[in-house]
């Protein structure tokens, strides 16, 4: 029974309102980019934009769905109210306060270092302090989620934790851990230097530090869309899911392998050795691993929901699929991007093919159609599945909902598919403009013009979705029952204690990123000469 | 009775299939990787070995990057050593000056912030980090001109960061770097 209603619906909206924006800036920069922007603007309000965008998008967004799910699998998942909410709503007003701190430098043009940082670039500090206390407020759902966990475990002894809130624990110490690494970046090297305390910074090292954040927090975004497959999904089209046990295993080799990967981001950087990179190379080869379990889980709970409505053949099943469930629909398209953004992330996870189009567009379109895609559709459907239970009020909008993914899906491939082209063409990454005149640009002028269609795709598809939303808050009021998740074919009695709790994991979790990150930064910190003078942003205005 | 042993049967059905396939997962993540290990040992793209740096602040005044030693340098054993470095918003030299069909290794820097260097229709692409040496190692084909794109965000003029490399036949190459000790196709 869901009785935090009002702070997870707090949680969704600002979420969602800042994904808006986000979506309007997103689709500004499509545009002026192409060849069908004939105007001249500042350049500056392109990369001011930019830092916006992925500000909101990486940091602010999947930070407060997962956060607002999480509350609600925890009251859901363990049938008793939140323990804590009122340090849930004090995270929840950081996250906020910190969006604005944050947003109001990079609106003003004194931080446009993009979200990845760039040191030795360094912005106006408010910008920092803003993402850092939108992380506080994170990591206090962290510790949320594990106490309510812990008081359940306590009057349960010896019962298996629901998987809902097994996995939704496994992505909030997946994320309190990953984070770290920025966090460390911001406060010992970047913050000193934006507050004028120190004038020289090592920008190897920063880079190493975001990238021990840069790749697991991909899969903090994803978690929640892989609870929702898992726990949504079979109950949702009137099935079950085909096993408990390697739903579990799956978010467990996430939390172990997702962390010691992110040196794959530094591939062409010349502050990692060789070997190291090689390391890493192999463990982000591991980390495909759970995703290839996930989608076979996913599809045989789909045929055994197919199944029991009377789907016959080989294949045939597919087709007595409840299609017009739009959590039937969303699935199955995330699932479609999952596969064509999977395969690019295991071209990108080779040193030798990851050559070819590091930094370039290609780059870009793979983050867009896994994240953007994959992940970002869920968002959807979960929202969609829970509101009724978080208003009250009936949201039977379906053929709205169904548009609206339908769109999302087009947009993001019209978008993501072009953008993947010219990156193997060798467009770089992240310019205001290109010079489409230039004979060795050229031949990508029609592609990006594609991109820019999708990108106003994507605009409509967010605006709809917003508008079904609203349109909730409107509808009758209904009786929903209890907010339930999928239960698995063969209900695991009981469960190994491996399977149930995270002792040994997060030992894994921090022992590993210790091998694989510890002698990189050991080194880095011991090498004499390598900071150097920071170079101010938006400075003097 | 029989349901309860249809269920234990279904169940270890279950459980085979789905080893199976996590088994078949294995394969292919293993062969992945193990493509990736051969090919990186067997056509040496290995990435740099070992970590060197260079202040950034001193780059103009001793060392390696000094300006007068900037371009290409024919090596005593007939390789071509490519210096360059990336400053907010151009690279120097501007042009860099190639030949065909010999080893060139690229040994590049940052002067300011972090740029990044890529030569399109190649698989040259590395990062430009302040205080530390990229070293590339590399060979061209045919003679042609590529652009050669700032593939980093470096500040507000990042857009209008493109160098550009020109390959030239290699007898042609020899010729020029008779006459001259550093060689670039801007002079």
């Amino acid at each position: 029974m869901l009785t935090s209603k009002r702070l997870i619906l707090a949680h969704f909206w600002l979420a969602f309102a800042a994904f808006g924006l986000a979506l309007v800036l997103g689709a500004w920069q499509m545009f002026v980019r192409s060849p069908l922007n004939a105007w001249h603007f500042n350049p500056e309000f392109y990369y001011r934009s930019v830092t916006a965008h992925g500000s909101i998008m990486g940091y602010v967004l999947p930070t407060l769905v997962a956060m607002g799910f999480g509350y609600a699998i925890s009251e859901a998942a363990l049938e008793k109210p939140l323990l804590g909410r009122r340090w849930a709503w004090t995270g929840f007003w950081l996250v906020a306060a910190g969006a604005v701190v944050a947003m109001i430098p990079v609106s003003l043009g004194w931080a446009s270092v993009l979200y990845t940082f760039y040191p030795p670039m360094v912005g106006n500090p408010f910008y920092y302090i803003g993402v850092v206390m939108v992380v506080v407020g994170s990591w206090i759902w962290v510790a949320l989620m594990s106490i309510n966990l812990a008081a359940w475990k306590r009057d349960n002894p010896g019962k298996p934790v629901p998987l809902a809130m097994f996995a939704n624990v496994a992505g909030s110490y997946l994320w309190g851990w990953t984070a770290v690494g920025a966090a460390l970046e911001i406060i010992f090297q970047i913050l000193p230097v934006a507050l004028g305390l120190r004038g020289t910074i090592d920008a190897g090292l920063a880079r190493v530090f975001f990238s021990w954040t840069l790749h697991a927090i991909v899969y903090f975004w994803l978690i929640p869309t892989y609870i929702a497959y898992y726990t949504i999904f079979p109950r949702a089209i009137g099935g079950r899911l085909y096993s408990d046990a390697m739903a579990r295993i799956s978010f467990i080799l996430f939390l172990v392998v997702a962390m010691p990967i992110g040196v794959h981001h530094l591939f062409t950087d010349p502050q990692v050795g060789a070997g190291f990179k090689f390391m890493h190379s192999v463990f982000t080869g591991l980390v495909a691993l759970p995703t290839l379990l996930t989608v076979f889980t996913i599809c045989a709970s789909a045929e055994i929901a197919s199944r029991l409505r009377g789907g016959s053949g080989a294949f045939g099943w597919v087709k007595a699929l409840p299609w017009a469930n739009p959590i039937m629909l969303a699935t199955a398209l995330s699932l479609v991007m999952l596969g064509f953004g999977g395969a690019g992330g295991l071209i990108n996870m080779s040193y030798q093919l990851d050559a070819s189009i590091h930094n370039t567009q290609w780059i870009t379109g793979h983050f867009h159609l896994i994240f953007g895609g994959a992940i970002v559709i869920m968002y959807f459907a979960i929202a969609y599945d829970l509101w009724p239970h978080l208003t009250g009020r009936a949201l039977d909008s379906f053929g709205l909902m169904r548009t609206q993914l339908w769109l999302w899906f087009i947009g993001m491939i019209v978008t993501t598919f072009p953008w993947h082209y010219v990156g193997v063409l060798g467009m770089p990454r992240r310019m205001a403009f290109y010079d489409y005149a230039n004979p060795a640009i050229s031949p990508q002028a029609f592609s990006v013009s594609m991109s820019v269609i999708g990108g106003l795709i994507l605009l409509i598809s967010g605006a709809l979705f917003l508008a079904v939303l609203i349109r909730g808050h409107r509808a009758p009021g209904t009786d929903v029952g209890p907010y339930q998740f999928a239960v698995a074919v063969h209900v695991p009695a009981r469960i190994p204690v491996a399977l149930n709790s995270f002792g040994l994991w997060l030992a894994l979790m921090v022992g590993l990123t210790v091998v694989n990150y510890g002698y990189p930064i050991a080194q880095l910190m011991v090498l004499p000469e390598t900071s150097v003078p920071a170079v101010y942003v938006g400075a003097g205005r | 009775m029989t349901t309860g042993t249809d269920h234990g049967i279904g169940e270890a059905v279950a459980a085979r299939i789905e080893q199976r396939w996590a088994i078949l997962s294995i394969v292919i993540v293993g062969v992945l990787v193990g493509m990736a290990a051969f090919i990186g040992i067997h056509q040496a793209t290995m990435p740099q070995g070992h970590v060197e740096t260079a202040d950034p602040r001193t780059l103009h005044l001793s060392g390696e990057f000094i300006e007068s030693n900037l371009g290409s340098e024919v090596e005593p054993d007939g390789s071509v050593t490519v210096r360059a470095i990336g400053q907010q918003y151009s690279f120097t030299p501007q042009c860099v000056l190639v030949p065909t069909e010999t080893p060139v290794t690229f040994r590049t820097t940052s002067a300011d912030v972090v740029h990044g260097l890529l030569i399109e229709a190649t698989n040259i692409n590395v990062m430009l980090v302040p205080g530390y040496v990229s070293v590339l190692p590399t060979r061209f084909k045919a003679p042609r001109e590529h652009v050669m794109p700032c593939q980093e965000f470096c500040g507000i003029g990042h857009q209008g960061m493109w160098g550009k490399v020109k390959v030239i036949d290699k007898a042609a190459f020899a010729k020029l770097a008779a006459a001259r000790r550093r060689l670039t196709c801007v002079d």
